[in-house]
């Protein structure tokens, strides 16, 4: 890609940030509809980061271990790595719901306690699939009408980008327009009112945890599996970390979470497309701005006094 | 919490609990070894032995364990306020940074000196380079989880997940520094800053070959204990920490506390970064980020935001870490194998904090039988 941008000068540098937006999103997209979807039943999972780097890891080893010993089709198994991913997303998401509902358990201690876990489990378990090359997710080419191989490489879509894309706006439907949304923001706001309802705030919580972490897990598959492609231990920047930053960039709005993982994404791809056309200096901080702009964002926007509109009411209180 | 006969319940369950977690997470990591093909007895035989089977061995450990307790200490004393700050990597790796820039400028008068100057270091001594070296990594750090603090305090920014995003702007600061304005051009592999003069480098204690990181590690739990447990600053904090309300009503100062003792806690980290700089690595660079700092909210939380007992954690944990070594050359095990470990002795640990008050054991008889039955339970029974 940075050859080809090189050939077309500065264009390549928006050509590069757009491609970019649409590759690297789709971790971001993933882990922020699984935060948010968390969030919004009053619990915090930091733990997503671990659930990322498992996902990844498993997604990666089991298309690998398909097409090689399992004898399963190339084109088949990086799906079912997919699907592996998000259940081993789901077992740690179990761990981290039923842990966090205990009585005295704080759900941030335990999301960092799920951080240091996965990527343990996942480096422990993944380093056999370190070297391997593992078949990849095929992608949408919907650059053929370009004759310019830029556009064409920039308009390689993965399937799970318009996946994710879909799910947005019917986690949003969902909140608003279904009884078990409503459940869920009941339970979430209000636990009190919930309880009144005869919610079963445990199950509706536990349901949303490990629905989430389905989520992250499918967003680990979409790093090993599709873009960078590749499994190695450093292959998360953290995109499960800010997740929790950009799902209150996104205010806990499924649709806003589509607009802020573009964002966050196109954000990544900032520094590479400019080395591309020979700019290479202050790469680190450039990489360190979606950190910087998330801090901005939140110190302009919260406030002591109240807490931020569209934040769930119970986020962030302690079991009884 | 000294001994005493009343409370020797109390004293036993805030012991028995933790312990018993590690326990249980040694027989689950040991399950994980067993699936590995490796016997886990021999393994933890191995760990025991690197890590405490002798006093070289036992010097390794407390080399590790040094910057863990400075770490541990940033989770530590926040949490003590009701604060979650998980920032300690960043304020470590800032402390580094301002105790390098500290000791390049005292020793050569420049961050980036030329041939001529290192020639002629301006030749200070050792005692007030340190002292300068640890005060500005104390000051930077401390300037860094302050600021988590008070953003906390005055804008209601979540204090976990700001000081966690500092960690990544504090690293991508020191990439910057080292391949860019601080650069040795002699460093090119590996992009650092200039290397400390030979004579400004932290000495070993004595005979051993533990430096004096040691020292400073322990000297901070130590003033951290008092300052918690025993001066009305610590406990006007505890006050806050259990109940910021009544804290207000009764007319504390809610908001300076959190930046002071964010600030403490910071400059504890920071000064785990001065060590790693001018004990072990002698310059900055990518070594820097070591995962001490993450270790060290681990040590927190086992203490249970103790600074006494963070101490013994920090050793453990030291031995574990120093053991980790052995695992990958002896038993072909990966190198995520210690932090596999880790991890799943903090899972265990945080479902302890749920079992406190749930053993009939360590409950005062007083709350489970009514007063009265003062004759032995046998014949209260049989009557």
């Amino acid at each position: 890609m940075a050859v080809a941008a090189a050939a077309l000068g500065w264009w390549g540098v928006p050509l590069g940030i757009f491609a970019g937006m649409l590759r690297a999103s789709v971790p971001f997209l993933f882990v922020s509809l699984g935060e948010c979807l968390t969030e919004k039943s009053g619990k915090i999972n930091l733990g997503l980061e671990g659930a990322l780097l498992t996902g990844a890891m498993s997604a990666y080893a089991v298309s690998y271990l398909g097409a090689e010993k399992w004898g399963l089709a190339p084109e088949f198994s990086p799906w079912l790595g997919v699907l592996v991913a998000g259940l081993a997303g789901m077992f740690l998401g179990f761990i981290h719901a039923w842990l966090s509902q205990q009585p005295k358990v704080n759900d941030v201690a335990v999301g960092i306690a799920m951080i240091i876990f996965g990527s343990g489990l996942a480096f422990f378990l993944g380093k056999p699939f370190i070297q391997p090359k593992a078949p990849q997710l095929p992608t949408i080419d919907l650059g053929a009408w370009s004759s310019l191989p830029a556009v064409q490489s920039a308009l390689k879509i993965s399937p799970l980008f318009l996946l994710g894309v879909a799910i947005a706006p019917l986690m949003q439907w969902f909140f608003t327009n279904t009884r078990w949304g409503l459940m869920v923001r009941a339970v979430g706001d209000s636990p009190d009112a919930a309880r009144a309802l005869g919610v079963s705030i445990p199950k509706v919580r536990m349901l949303c945890i490990i629905a989430g972490s389905f989520l992250a897990g499918i967003g680990g598959a979409c790093l090993s599996l599709y873009y960078p492609g590749i499994w190695s231990e450093s292959i998360s920047s953290g995109q499960g970390l800010m997740a929790v930053a950009l799902v209150i960039f996104a205010r806990w709005n499924p649709i806003q979470c589509l607009w802020a993982s573009l964002f966050f994404g196109g954000a990544q791809a900032v520094v590479p497309a400019l080395q591309a056309v020979g700019i290479d200096q202050g790469r680190y901080l450039f990489n360190a701005a979606p950190y910087i702009l998330t801090l901005l964002v939140m110190i302009v926007t919260c406030s002591p006094k109240r807490t931020l509109s569209g934040a769930p009411g119970a986020l962030g209180t302690i079991n009884s | 919490m000294a001994l005493s006969r009343s409370n020797w319940r109390s004293v036993a369950e805030a012991i028995a609990i933790p312990v018993g977690a590690i326990l249980a997470a040694m027989v689950l990591f040991g399950c994980f070894c067993f699936l590995y093909g490796k016997s886990p007895l021999a393994i933890y035989g191995a760990i025991y032995k690197t890590a405490f089977g002798s006093w070289r061995a036992f010097q390794g450990t407390l080399l590790r364990a040094a910057p863990l307790m400075l770490t541990a200490l940033c989770t530590a004393l926040p949490a003590r306020l009701g604060l979650m700050i998980i920032g300690n990597e960043g304020a470590m790796v800032m402390g580094g940074l301002g105790a390098i820039v500290s000791g390049l400028l005292l020793s050569y008068g420049s961050v980036l000196p030329t041939a001529a100057q290192v020639q002629q270091p301006l030749g200070l001594p050792p005692l007030v380079v340190h002292i300068a070296m640890g005060l500005a990594a104390m000051l930077v750090g401390g300037l860094w989880i302050g600021a988590v603090g008070a953003l906390r305090h005055y804008r209601g920014v979540n204090e976990t997940i700001s000081s966690l995003l500092m960690n990544y702007i504090a690293i991508a600061f020191l990439n910057h520094l080292v391949e860019g304005p601080m650069r040795d051009p002699s460093s090119l592999n590996k992009p650092s800053s200039f290397p400390l003069p030979e004579m400004y480098k932290l000495g070993n204690i004595f005979t051993t070959r533990i430096h004096y990181g040691l020292i400073y590690g322990l000297v901070a739990c130590a003033i951290a204990y008092v300052l918690i447990q025993h001066t009305t600053f610590g406990f006007a904090s505890r006050i806050a920490g259990g109940n910021v309300k009544a804290a207000r009503v009764a007319g504390l100062p809610v908001g300076k506390l959190a930046v002071t003792i964010c600030f403490l806690a910071g400059s504890c980290a920071g000064l785990a970064g001065m060590v790693e700089v001018a004990a072990v690595q002698g310059q900055a660079n990518s070594s820097l980020i070591t995962g001490y700092g993450y270790s060290g909210i681990l040590v927190a939380f086992v203490a249970r935001y103790n600074p006494l007992a963070a101490i013994l954690v920090a050793t453990l944990l030291g031995g574990i870490i120093n053991s980790g070594g052995i695992l990958q050359r002896t038993f072909n095990m990966p190198d995520a194998t210690v932090l596999l470990f880790q991890g799943i002795v903090f899972l265990m640990v945080l479902f302890s904090e749920s079992l406190y008050g749930r053993f009939k054991v360590f409950k005062e008889p007083a709350e489970l039988t009514p007063p009265p039955p003062v004759t032995p339970a046998g014949s209260a029974a049989a009557t």
